[in-house]
């Protein structure tokens, strides 16, 4: 009995190093959002084509990307190509100008190409705060009826539309 | 010369006057407000940058929940309507002081279960011991 006290220590250590190991390789930066299984909020935004103020019903009526973007977001370059080829794929993408100037925007738009349906743009970044973003690009699988999937934080690619496919169907 | 200096003396003026304008000047009704904001930035957490609270943090999400902070005590809005507003934007994430539930139960009483299980140890070591120097006295 006394000698199995001296285990102790080793045992502790083998339970800690299984817990460790198993958050080797993990993405601390990864938070699940609290959006996931809601209903998207109510907004009102302007739509940069039209420049009027559209809210929710003039989201397409079949599973959708939204799309956050912007001018000054390094990534965002360098996803914006690939958006651009789900585009011609079919894929609705509605986009979210976020937090910055609508004239660079427009222009960024003109120059590279646009695969988006609608452009919101959200200037103050309210819109950003009630969809829980932390920053550009993030990107949200949002269902016919509004409801929100999936959200991915960072660039969209190939190997990251494998897994938003399958939230679209 | 005297030139010069004046132009020194005017950089010297724009450096401060910057440092001025960076710190942020916020006006409230009350102390009582103000106090209440310093407690909710520092008790929420930057959803960007995770081991800072709004109050550290320079990200620009933390400065529009910030901002938000401000604007919604200004509204009159009470402390548990601005963590919820939070909470069902960013998740439970966003709380440096964790609510009271079942898979935040270890982390609340986990460290009062290991002092109580140290603290039986502890005891029946030392009757233990005291047996022992009663027997061979």
């Amino acid at each position: 009995m006394k000698k199995l006290l001296f285990f102790i220590p080793f045992v502790v250590f083998i339970a800690l190093g299984v817990v460790f190991y198993q958050q080797l390789g993990k993405d601390a930066e990864y938070m699940p959002s609290a959006l996931v299984g809601k209903q998207m909020p109510e907004f009102k935004l302007v739509d940069m084509a039209s420049d009027t103020v559209v809210s929710n019903s003039a989201m397409p009526n079949e599973p959708y990307l939204l799309n956050f973007w912007a001018t000054w977001c390094p990534s965002c370059s360098v996803e914006h190509a690939y958006l651009g080829e789900l585009a011609e794929q079919g894929v609705k993408i509605v986009g979210v100008d976020y937090k910055d100037e609508t004239p660079a925007a427009k222009k960024w738009l003109e120059e590279r190409g646009n695969p988006y349906s609608l452009v919101l743009l959200d200037e103050m970044g309210r819109f950003g705060v009630d969809m829980g973003i932390t920053g550009a690009p993030e990107t949200f699988v949002v269902s016919a009826e509004g409801k929100v999937l999936y959200r991915h934080q960072g660039v969209v690619d190939a190997e990251v539309w494998q897994t938003l496919k399958e939230y679209m169907q | 010369m005297i030139g010069r200096w004046v132009i020194a003396a005017l950089c010297m003026l724009s450096v401060w006057g910057g440092a001025v304008f960076a710190t942020e000047v916020l006006e409230f009704n009350s102390p009582d407000e103000q106090q209440r904001y310093r407690v909710l930035i520092e008790e929420l957490r930057c959803p960007k940058c995770q081991n800072q609270n709004l109050e550290d943090s320079n990200a620009g999400i933390a400065i529009d929940l910030r901002n938000q902070v401000y604007s919604m005590i200004n509204e009159g809005k009470s402390n548990d309507e601005i963590v919820d507003y939070m909470v069902a934007r960013y998740g439970e994430f966003v709380l440096y002081r964790p609510v009271h539930d079942q898979s935040t139960a270890v982390l609340w009483y986990g460290p009062f279960a290991l002092l109580l299980i140290g603290a039986l140890i502890f005891i029946l070591v030392v009757v233990k011991n005291k047996r022992q120097a009663n027997k061979d006295a």
